[in-house]
This record gives C-alpha cells, sequence and structure tokens, in this order.
C-alpha cells in the first residue's frame, strides 16, 4: 500500500453526456515523477481536479496516502499533502511574493484568533519563523525577484517559480505541476528539468506533471500516461510511450503509424 | 520606468509613518473634545460633540465592515443587522424592559432607581455580550449565504438586512412573549455607568445625559481597541487568508485555506464591531427604535468604506468622519450659510442623498481606491497606470 502515494481506480468523471475521464486506472509510486500527457482536451487538467477535489468523480475512487479522498473539501485534501500549481498562473496579486508563500502554510499555523489579536509569543515567534521559511523556499525556488514585491510585477518566470514555492510551503507529499513550462524559453525548461529533480530529492516527494512540451517530459518523468479523449491509452516508461503506436496514431493521425511507406 | 517602492519593507520613510500615523490619529482624536468645546461659538456650531460621538460611533461600524467588505472581499449590504443585535443587547440587558424580573438583576449599574426591575448589567459588561450576540448573529447569517458569490451574497444579505428590522417591528407578541416592544421601542435604558473609573478621578457612577465629552472619550476608547484588533488580524494567518480569498478564492482553498471557516471569523469579527457599536449607539440615545435599523444605513457605512479606502483603516475612519459630520451637521450648516449669505432658502439637507450620489459617482470615476486606498491597491494602480501609459508593449 505504502509503495503508492496515489492510486485512482477507475475514475469516471462525465459532464452532461460527455465523458470527460473515461474509467481511467491510475497508480503513482511513491518518490517517482510521472507525467501525463495527451493531446488538447483529453482530460488531464480534469484528472486533477478530480485527484485535488475540485470536480466530483461520476464513479471511482482515488486512496491518497492510504486514504481515500472522497468526500473531502479541497482545503481538506491540500492539508493532506497534496499540492498544485495552475496551468494559467494565479497567484494572489496584490500580495506579497512572501504573503503568498505564508498563505499556503495556513493548514500548519497553530495561531488562533484570539493569540494573533494579543499577540503571544508563542504566535509571534511562529510568524516569525514562517516568514524565515517562506524565504527559504522562494530562495530555493530560485525566485529572483524581491521577496517582498507583489506577485503581479514579478516577471513571468518568478511568478511559475513562486507558485511552486507556494506549493512546497504545503508541505506536500505529491506535488501536482499543471503546464510548469509552458511560455518558458528553451534553457528555462532544461532548468526546470534540473530542478524538478532537485525539489523530488530535497523535499522527498512525488511529482505528477502535466506537460506538452516532449522534451521536458522525456528528459524528468520516470513514468508517461498517455491520455486521450478521456480513457488512458498508453502507460509506460518513456521509451515504451515514444514508441507506441496509439500515442504516434494520437499525436500524428492514423497516416503516421499505417499510410507511410 | 518610475522606480516603485517595495512595500512591506522596514525602509526608514515607512517606518516613521508606521509610528506618525497612530500617533496623529491619538493625539486628534483624543485632543477633539477639548479643542471643540473651548475655542467658541463657531466649533460648537460647525463641530458639536454630539456629532463626534455619532462620528465615533460611524467609525465603529465602518471599521467592522471594512473586515467583512475590505479584507475579505465579501458585499455585505445587510450591516444593519448586526448594530440591531448590539443595540437591542443593549436595550435588553441595561433596563427594566424585562420588568417580570423582579427584583431586578443590578450588576455594577448606574440604574437611576435600585431597585428597578430587570435585567440591569453595566456597561462594560454588555459591551462583550453584544459583541459575542452579534458575531453569533453573523455566524448563524453566513453559514447558508456565504457559499454564494459576490452579487448574490450581496442580495442575500440584503435581505437578512431587510427582514431583521421587521421582524423587530413586528416582535411584540411572540406567543405573549414581547421581545422587541414594536414599533414603541425598548427605553429609557440606564444610563452609560463609569464606576469602575472613579479612582483615576475621571469617571462617575452615571454619565449625565448631557456629558458628551466623557461618551466620546468612551467610544474612542472602544475604536482604539477595534483598530489594534483589525491591524494585527490583518497582519495575521487568518489576515492573509482573508486577502488570499478576496484574491483568488479557488486558489486559496487549494493552498489549504478553509473558505467557509475563514469567511465565517470575517462576518464573525465584523458583526462584533457592528454589536459594540449597536450597545453604544443605544446606551448614547437612551432606547432603541426600530426606524433606526433602515437599508440606509447598511448603504451609508459601505459609503464610508468606500470613499475612505477599502482594506484601510485608516482610509476607514476617515471616510466614516467625513460622512457621518457631513450627515449631521455639515449639510445643515453649510445650507444655513449659504441662505444667510445669499438670502435663499434652499433647504440642503433635503439633497443629502444628490450630493452624496454624485460625490459617489465622482469618487468611482477619480478615486476608485477611497481617500487613503491600501498600499497594496495604491501601489498596483500605480502600476496599471504606468502599463496604461507605456501601452500593450510595457506588459511582459
Amino acid at each position: 500500500m505504502s509503495d503508492l502515494i496515489l492510486d485512482a481506480s477507475q475514475i469516471r468523471v462525465e459532464f452532461g453526456g460527455l465523458v470527460a475521464v473515461n474509467d481511467v486506472d491510475f497508480q503513482i509510486p511513491t518518490g517517482s515523477i510521472v507525467a501525463l500527457i495527451g493531446p488538447n482536451g483529453a482530460g488531464k487538467t480534469t484528472f486533477f481536479n478530480v485527484l485535488t477535489g475540485l470536480y466530483r468523480s461520476t464513479a471511482g475512487t482515488v486512496m491518497f496516502d492510504g486514504q481515500p479522498i472522497a468526500g473531502r473539501a479541497p482545503h481538506q485534501i491540500a492539508a493532506m499533502g497534496m499540492a498544485r500549481t495552475f496551468q494559467n498562473i494565479r497567484l494572489f496579486g496584490t500580495m506579497t511574493a512572501t504573503e503568498n508563500v505564508m498563505v499556503a502554510m495556513h493548514a500548519h499555523l497553530k495561531g488562533g484568533l484570539w493569540q494573533t489579536i494579543f499577540g503571544s509569543p508563542g504566535q509571534r515567534r511562529e510568524e516569525q519563523a514562517a516568514r524565515d521559511t517562506a524565504h527559504e523556499l522562494i530562495d530555493f525556488c530560485g525566485v529572483n525577484g524581491d521577496p517582498d514585491e507583489f506577485a503581479k510585477n514579478l516577471s513571468y518566470g518568478d511568478q511559475r517559480r513562486l507558485e511552486v514555492a507556494r506549493a512546497l510551503a504545503l508541505r506536500p507529499k505529491l506535488l501536482l505541476l499543471d503546464e510548469p513550462t509552458a511560455g518558458m524559453n528553451p534553457q528555462e525548461s532544461d532548468d526546470f528539468i534540473a530542478f524538478v529533480r532537485r525539489v523530488r530529492d530535497a523535499k522527498q516527494l512525488t511529482v505528477l506533471l502535466i506537460e506538452h512540451d516532449m522534451k521536458v517530459v522525456m528528459g524528468v518523468s520516470e513514468r508517461i500516461t498517455v491520455l486521450e479523449y478521456g480513457s488512458k491509452i498508453a502507460e509506460g516508461t518513456g521509451e515504451e510511450v515514444r514508441a507506441n503506436e496509439r500515442v504516434i496514431e494520437a499525436y500524428l493521425g492514423k497516416a503516421a503509424t499505417h499510410g507511410a511507406t | 520606468m518610475a522606480v516603485v517602492t517595495t512595500p512591506g519593507t522596514g525602509t526608514g520613510a515607512r517606518r516613521l509613518r508606521r509610528v506618525a500615523v497612530p500617533a496623529l490619529f491619538l493625539i486628534g482624536g483624543l485632543s477633539v473634545p477639548t479643542v471643540v468645546t473651548n475655542v467658541g461659538a463657531f466649533e460648537d456650531r460647525w463641530f458639536p460633540l454630539t456629532t463626534m460621538v455619532l462620528c465615533g460611533i460611524f467609525v465603529m461600524f465602518t471599521l467592522g465592515l471594512n473586515i467583512v467588505v475590505g479584507y475579505a472581499g465579501l458585499l455585505d449590504l445587510g450591516y444593519v443587522a448586526f448594530f440591531l443585535f448590539g443595540a437591542y443587547t443593549a436595550g435588553w440587558l441595561m433596563s427594566s424592559f424585562f420588568f417580570q424580573i423582579d427584583p431586578g438583576i443590578h450588576i455594577f449599574d448606574a440604574a437611576i432607581n435600585p431597585d428597578s426591575p430587570g435585567i440591569n448589567l453595566s456597561f462594560w459588561i454588555v459591551v462583550p455580550i453584544a459583541a459575542v450576540v452579534a458575531a453569533i448573529a453573523g455566524v448563524i447569517i453566513g453559514a447558508p449565504t456565504l457559499r454564494l458569490k459576490s452579487d448574490y451574497l450581496a442580495l442575500v444579505t440584503l435581505g437578512f438586512g431587510e427582514i431583521l428590522p421587521q421582524a423587530f417591528r413586528n416582535g411584540e407578541s411572540i406567543k405573549g412573549f414581547n421581545l422587541s416592544n414594536g414599533t414603541k421601542g425598548i427605553g429609557p435604558t440606564n444610563p452609560l455607568d463609569m464606576g469602575w473609573l472613579s479612582w483615576t478621578g475621571v469617571g462617575k457612577d452615571a454619565i449625565n445625559v448631557f456629558d458628551y465629552k466623557t461618551r466620546y472619550y468612551v467610544i474612542f476608547a472602544l475604536c482604539v481597541i477595534f483598530i489594534l484588533i483589525s491591524l494585527r488580524l490583518r497582519d495575521g494567518k487568518l489576515g492573509r487568508a482573508w486577502l488570499a480569498i478576496r484574491e483568488d478564492e479557488l486558489a486559496a482553498s487549494l493552498m489549504g485555506v478553509p473558505l467557509m471557516r475563514t469567511k465565517l471569523w470575517a462576518y464573525g469579527v465584523g458583526a462584533a464591531a457592528g454589536g459594540i457599536g449597536g450597545a453604544f449607539y443605544c446606551v448614547s440615545l437612551g432606547g432603541v427604535q426600530v426606524d433606526t435599523f433602515n437599508f440606509q444605513f447598511s448603504v451609508i457605512v459601505l459609503c464610508m468604506v468606500i470613499l475612505g479606502g477599502m482594506a484601510n483603516v485608516y482610509g476607514c475612519i476617515l471616510g466614516a468622519v467625513i460622512l457621518t459630520w457631513v450627515n449631521y451637521t455639515g449639510m445643515k450648516e453649510i445650507g444655513n450659510s449659504v441662505n444667510n449669505t445669499f438670502g435663499t432658502e434652499i433647504s440642503v439637507p433635503k439633497y443629502q442623498f444628490l450630493i452624496f450620489g454624485i460625490v459617489l459617482v465622482l469618487m468611482m470615476l477619480f478615486r476608485r481606491d477611497g481617500m487613503l486606498p491600501a498600499a497594496r491597491q495604491k501601489h498596483s494602480r500605480e502600476i496599471d497606470a504606468q502599463i496604461e501609459k507605456i501601452g500593450t508593449e510595457g506588459v511582459a
């Protein structure tokens, strides 16, 4: 049990008549880096949203760290140790980089209403420690901008990195990255591959990423799962997936496998 | 591109402002009654202490609503509900209203007749009770409504703000039990008691009906306490969660912020201020009248928050003081001056809402973040303006 951080079985999501995710089985071994790929509209983000509790699956169960996530609110799942970044950056724009990261520590901070109002020594120490941790995480993720700058004023790359820092502040066991290299140049993407490995090793967590950049996918992931029209069509290592006919079909069309002479 | 100073860092100017603004506020606030009562007829006409006391009350309400609207970004059009609960709590617990309780309960009170029936508690005991009652009311109203978003939330809170006064208007006989005394209201309530302060020489057991000076100091002290609470909460874990919710609810919840609970705290704390203000209002006027609680009140307090500067405590204070003064004295006196000078007979207070409307429209056009915007809003607005100037090229 414990060698799987995430065990989703027979996940099905229907929006009215549309089947967005079609009976997908999906396991993630603890400590691995796994990629979820597929053409646009394959149901990848929908699948993410089921994992994080934003959507309720029509059928199927998700076990996270040995516990079912069914019926839990997003903030509870987050507190269980599942953190994510977003396809379109969703930072808290008018809060500073440090504050953004500190928001994600909400579940870990104990200071209640009264301690905050009276500024008890324990609460002050906790706040200071949280601030220090936030600065460490911002450094760790390589955010170059001023940690006291508003998130919306940071450069695009910094915003992407800050989102990871914020996610790490949850002390996650599983980190979900939704198209993390979107908008990055090749150099930044290469750095990102190294960075994901570094995060995994330093924070001892598992990484699941959705990604379109095949160079990143092949470079970083130990296992790859391919979705098409909501169904899983392939799974395995980079080599296996690359050689899989259905995957080539999905990406390049039928002609690529049959029509070519 | 102009260099924009970063917030949050301990630069010298910022640190100075951190000390200077509260100090100025404290000195200014404390000296108001002395200045106003000692300078003579002009101040007495233009800045009567009665209005100054009302300013204090509205500062309290504005600070409370600021937590809900300014910090957490929840549009509440029914703030009058919490004012109502605070006022009625004081009415119930500081008068002979429950005459069935005879001999009455007297705890450190300043009732004219020490043997009067009913519940007669000291104002200083009633304040925390009123805060708690209003906060509980806030949570009860909030629990079903806070699941709604923006406009829908505003509409439902508006509904609550309309329903509650109606319920109290008709609450004369709930299965024979008189809860609110209907349109006749509750009163007279016991005077404000300051017995516990007698060792300083400032307080008297009961504050005279015409002693606005002491009353001013009392509401001023209550406001200072709530300002401290607002600032502390803003800078703590809860304040961050409020801002995060205002910015992006979905992202906040995925970062582990419990939405419902965090919003309910905002409602509860905001309502508590409404309750305290309501209790003081009731005692200050010596009773509760159900007609006081109308939609206009909610709107005016909201205007104070917007005019002064959302999410900025000092902006809210400024907004509350200016609007209260304009409402209760300014309009009338300006009208009198105009009429005296030009020999006209225009009744300026009649045009109160017209003038209000014009001011709000002008604010929205030229200073959307209020007179004293919160540092973060002002900052981002400056950047936006710069980007607009640079054009689309500048947006990276």
